[in-house]
C-alpha cells in the first residue's frame, strides 16, 4: 500500500493529483483578478485603443476612390497608362454613370478633396463636373469625351487619368510615402520635388530637440532632486510645493508667461539692456526659435524629470556616501562611483517621460516655435484640424508611434528598463 | 370695442401659432463660434434678443469654430452631431459643403427678405458663395502698425511690408500662405488682376516666396488672431497683419498707439452653416433662429459691437454707433469707402485647389 503511493502522484486530500488541485486553484484565482481588471481593460481597449487602431488604419485605406467610381475604375483597368493618351469613349461614358449616382449622394466634392492631395485642381474639376453632368445621358450617342473636355480641359490630360488609376486600389501605400517626403511615381515610389520636402526635416528636428530638452531636463533637474531627497523632510516637503506649484499651473499661462520673459521687449532683454550687457538696437532673439521652444519646453517638463529622481534618491542611503569617504574615498569619488549609479533608475525614468512627452509635445512649439521650433506635431495637427487630409495624419502619427517604439526597445537593450524605477 | 376684439383676437391666434411652432422645435440650442468678442458680439445682437422672444429655449455657447470642421467630421462619422448652428469662414463652410456635412440653405424660403422686399438671395448678392453659407459680416485682414515706431512718413502701401530700409524692425504675417503670397506678388509687381494667373504656376509659387524671402529674417509668424495685436501693443513688431476688428479694439479700445493701414486688405466671409442630417425638431429650432438672427436689423446690430462689415446690403444704412464707446462705426468698416479703396477679394476656388500643394511648399519654405 505504502509502496504504490510512493510512486504514484503526489495526491490532494480530496484525492485529486496535487499538481492538477494547484493548477485549478490558481486558475480560479486567475479568472476571479481578470475579472477584477476586466472593466479597465474593457473601458481602455474601447476608448484608447480602438480609436487608435482606428485612425492607424487610415493611414492605408484608400476606399473612396472605387466606391465613388466603381465603373470608371473598372473601365480604366485596359487603359495604358505609358501611351499617355487619354482613355476613349467607354470609360467617359462609365464616369458620367458614376457621377451622376455620386451627385445624388454628394460624394463627388468629397472623391474631389481626396484626389486634390494628389493632384492640384482636382477638387473644382469634381465639383464643376457634378454641376454639368446631370445634363448628359450616358446611353446617348453624342460624344461624352468631348462633352468632359468641354466642361474642363483637364479631361482632356492624362495627368487626371493617372491620378485615379493610381488611386484605385482600396488600400494605398500613398499616404506613407507622402509622409517620408516622397510620391507614387509612374515606375514606383520617388522622392518629392525638393520645394516640398518638409517631414523629414521635421522628424529630425521632433527628435534632436526632444534629446536637448530631455538631456537639459537632466542636468537642471539632478542636483534639484538631490538638494531635496537630502535636506530635512519639513523642508524638503515645503521645496516641494515650489517644484508642484508650476506643475498645476495652465500649460498655456506657463507658455505665455516665457512669451513675455523673452521676447525682444521682454523682461530678459530690457533687464539685459538696462545692466547695458546688450545694446537696445541689438536685443537677444530668444522667441519664436529653437532655443524659445527649448527653454519652454524644458520648464514645463521639469517636474516630470525631479520627481522620479527624487523619489529614487531618497531611498539611496547616506551611510553609503559615509563608508566611501571612510575609506578615503574624495567628495568627488564617492559621488561618482557610489551615489550616481544608485539614482540612474530615476534618470531613466525622468527620461523616458519626459522624452516621450516632448515627441509629441504641441501647444509650446505652436505658441514659441515660430517657424524653426515646430515639431511634427503641430503638422499632423495641421492635417488633422486644416486640410482635413486624416490619411496623411495618421501616416505621420503612425511612424512617430514606430520610432518612438523603436527607440523604447533600443533603450530596453542598452541600460534595460528594469533599470527604470519610479520610486521605493 | 371691435379694436379690442381684433387685438384679442391676434394675441390669441400668435399664442395659438407660437405654441404651436414650439412643440414641433426643441429647445436646446448649441451654438458654435470662435469665441472673444466676436462670439460676444453675436450674443449681444442675435442671441439675447432671440432668447428674450423665446424664454422657453436654452442655448449654448461653443468656442469650437476654428476646428469646426474636423469635429463636423468627427460627429458625422460618430454618427452624433450635437452642434445646431455653426459659425464658420466662407472658405470652411465650401469645404463643409464639399464633404456633405452641411446643409443646403435657400436664401428665399430660408432667410428673411430685406424690409423693402428684397428677396434674401438678391440682398446678399454676391456674398452667397457656397449652397451651404449664410453669409454674416464681412471682414478683412489688413496691416496694423505702430505710430510711434515708423518716423514721420506712416506706411500708406501694402509693399511697405517689404520695405526693410523705410521701416526697420519686425512685422508679423500669418503662418499660412493665404493672404501672405498674394501680397508677396502684388508687391513683386504683378497686376492685381493676374495675381492668381501667376500664383497658379509654380513659377509663381517660387516668385511669391523669393519676394517672402527678402524679409524672412524679420518676420514673426502668427497663427492665431490675437498674436498681432498683443506684439504691436508690446512693441514687438512695428507692423503685422491681423482681423480689422482685432485692430479695432487695439486702437479704439485699448488706446494702443496704433493705426491702419488699409491698402490691399483681403475681404473674406464669416457666417453660419447648419450641420448636415440634423433631427427634425433641432432642425426647425436652427432655422428659426437663423432666419431671425440674419435680418436685416440684426445684421446691422452686431456692427454696434464689432467693427465688422454687415454682409448685407440693406444692412449698410443702419449701422450706428459702438455700444460703449459711442463712436460712429461706419468709419471703422472694412467695406467704408474711404478704407476700401484698393481691395484684394480671397479667391475661393483657386484655394481649394491650390491650398494642399502650395501649403506644402510654404511650409516646407518656412521650415528651412
Amino acid at each position: 500500500m505504502s509502496d504504490q503511493t510512493t510512486s504514484g502522484p503526489v495526491l490532494a486530500a480530496d484525492g485529486t493529483p496535487l499538481k492538477r488541485s494547484l493548477a485549478r486553484a490558481l486558475r480560479m484565482q486567475k479568472l476571479r483578478a481578470l475579472a477584477l481588471i476586466a472593466p479597465l481593460l474593457l473601458f481602455v481597449l474601447i476608448t484608447f485603443i480602438a480609436p487608435i487602431a482606428d485612425m492607424l488604419f487610415r493611414s492605408v485605406e484608400n476606399q473612396i476612390v472605387q466606391d465613388t467610381l466603381p465603373q470608371t475604375v473598372e473601365a480604366l483597368a485596359d487603359w495604358d497608362p505609358s501611351a499617355s493618351e487619354v482613355p476613349d469613349e467607354e470609360v467617359f461614358r462609365a464616369l458620367a454613370a458614376d457621377l451622376k449616382v455620386a451627385v445624388k449622394a454628394k460624394t463627388h466634392t468629397r472623391l474631389g478633396t481626396r484626389l486634390n492631395y494628389e493632384m492640384t485642381g482636382a477638387s473644382s474639376l469634381f465639383r464643376k463636373s457634378g454641376r454639368r453632368v446631370k445634363k448628359m445621358d450616358p446611353e446617348g450617342d453624342a460624344s461624352l469625351k468631348e462633352a468632359f473636355i468641354g466642361i474642363d480641359k483637364k479631361w482632356g490630360e492624362p495627368e487626371i487619368w493617372n491620378t485615379i488609376l493610381t488611386y484605385s486600389p482600396k488600400y494605398t501605400n500613398g499616404y506613407f510615402l507622402n509622409a517620408v517626403d516622397m510620391q507614387k511615381g509612374p515606375d514606383g515610389p520617388e522622392a518629392r520635388p525638393e520645394n516640398q520636402q518638409i517631414y523629414m526635416i521635421l522628424f529630425g528636428r521632433t527628435l534632436f530637440m526632444s534629446l536637448v530638452i530631455t538631456g537639459s531636463c537632466i542636468l537642471l533637474g539632478y542636483p534639484v532632486a538631490w538638494i531635496l531627497a537630502n535636506l530635512p523632510t519639513r523642508t524638503a516637503n515645503l521645496l516641494m510645493i515650489l517644484v508642484l506649484l508650476p506643475f498645476w499651473t495652465s500649460l498655456l499661462v506657463r507658455t505665455s508667461a516665457w512669451k513675455v520673459m523673452l521676447q525682444q521687449q521682454g523682461v530678459i532683454n530690457d533687464v539685459l539692456v538696462w545692466l547695458g550687457l546688450v545694446g537696445d538696437d541689438a536685443r537677444l532673439v530668444m522667441i519664436n526659435n529653437q532655443f524659445g521652444t527649448i527653454v519652454a519646453m524644458t520648464h514645463i517638463l521639469l517636474p516630470f524629470m525631479i520627481l522620479p529622481m527624487y523619489s529614487v534618491m531618497q531611498t539611496i542611503q547616506p551611510t553609503y556616501l559615509r563608508a566611501a569617504k571612510s575609506l578615503g574615498a574624495t567628495n568627488w569619488t564617492a559621488f561618482w562611483r557610489v551615489y550616481f549609479p544608485q539614482s540612474v533608475p530615476g534618470i531613466g525614468a525622468g527620461s523616458i517621460l519626459v522624452f516621450i512627452l516632448s515627441i509629441g509635445y504641441y501647444i509650446t512649439p505652436e505658441i514659441v516655435g515660430g517657424n524653426t521650433g515646430t515639431f511634427i506635431s503641430n503638422r499632423i495637427a495641421y492635417h488633422i484640424s486644416s486640410s482635413l487630409n486624416w490619411g496623411l495624419a495618421a501616416a505621420l502619427g503612425a511612424i512617430l508611434l514606430a520610432v518612438v517604439l523603436l527607440l523604447y526597445y533600443a533603450y530596453d537593450k542598452i541600460v534595460g528598463i528594469d533599470n527604470v524605477k519610479l520610486g521605493g | 370695442m371691435t379694436l379690442t376684439k381684433t387685438i384679442l383676437a391676434t394675441t390669441a391666434l400668435t399664442f395659438a401659432a407660437g405654441f404651436a411652432t414650439a412643440q414641433e422645435m426643441s429647445n436646446d440650442m448649441t451654438l458654435v463660434s470662435w469665441g472673444g468678442a466676436y462670439q460676444k458680439s453675436q450674443d449681444l445682437a442675435y442671441l439675447k434678443p432671440y432668447l428674450e422672444m423665446h424664454p422657453e429655449v436654452s442655448a449654448t455657447w461653443d468656442s469650437s469654430s476654428n476646428e469646426a470642421v474636423a469635429k463636423l467630421r468627427a460627429m458625422n462619422e460618430a454618427g452624433n452631431v450635437t452642434w445646431d448652428v455653426v459659425d464658420v469662414v466662407a472658405s470652411d463652410a465650401i469645404r463643409l459643403c464639399d464633404e456633405g456635412l452641411a446643409m443646403e440653405i435657400d436664401p428665399d424660403t430660408m432667410l428673411a427678405a430685406a424690409p423693402d422686399g428684397t428677396s434674401a438671395a438678391e440682398d446678399f448678392g454676391d456674398l452667397l458663395v457656397s449652397d451651404c453659407f449664410i453669409p454674416q459680416i464681412v471682414y478683412s485682414t489688413t496691416v496694423g502698425y505702430r505710430t510711434d515706431l515708423v518716423g514721420d512718413t506712416p506706411p500708406d502701401d501694402i509693399c511697405d511690408i517689404f520695405d526693410l530700409e523705410a521701416y526697420p524692425g519686425k512685422r508679423s504675417l500669418e503662418k499660412r500662405p493665404i493672404n501672405t503670397m498674394e501680397w508677396a506678388l502684388l508687391c513683386d509687381g504683378v497686376a492685381k488682376d493676374e495675381v492668381y494667373d501667376v500664383l497658379g504656376t509654380s513659377e509663381g509659387q517660387e516668385r511669391a516666396l523669393a519676394k517672402l524671402d527678402t524679409i524672412k529674417d524679420q518676420v514673426v509668424w502668427w497663427s492665431a488672431g490675437a498674436d498681432t495685436p498683443q506684439l504691436l501693443a508690446d512693441g514687438e513688431v512695428v507692423m503685422g497683419s491681423t482681423y480689422n476688428g482685432r485692430l479695432f479694439s487695439v486702437i479704439e479700445e485699448q488706446k494702443q498707439p496704433v493705426a491702419m493701414l488699409w491698402d490691399a486688405q483681403v475681404f473674406d466671409l464669416d457666417g453660419w452653416i447648419i450641420p448636415a442630417g440634423l433631427p427634425e425638431d433641432r432642425l426647425a429650432r436652427a432655422l428659426d433662429f437663423i432666419m431671425f438672427a440674419t435680418d436685416t436689423q440684426r445684421l446691422a446690430d452686431q456692427a454696434k459691437y464689432i467693427s465688422y462689415g454687415p454682409a448685407r446690403a440693406s444692412s449698410a444704412p443702419l449701422v450706428g454707433k459702438h455700444a460703449e464707446l459711442g463712436i460712429e462705426m461706419g468709419p471703422h468698416m472694412p467695406t467704408d469707402p474711404a478704407n476700401a479703396k484698393n481691395t484684394f477679394l480671397y479667391n475661393y476656388e483657386f484655394w481649394a485647389d491650390y491650398r494642399d500643394d502650395i501649403d506644402a511648399k510654404f511650409q516646407a519654405w518656412l521650415a528651412k
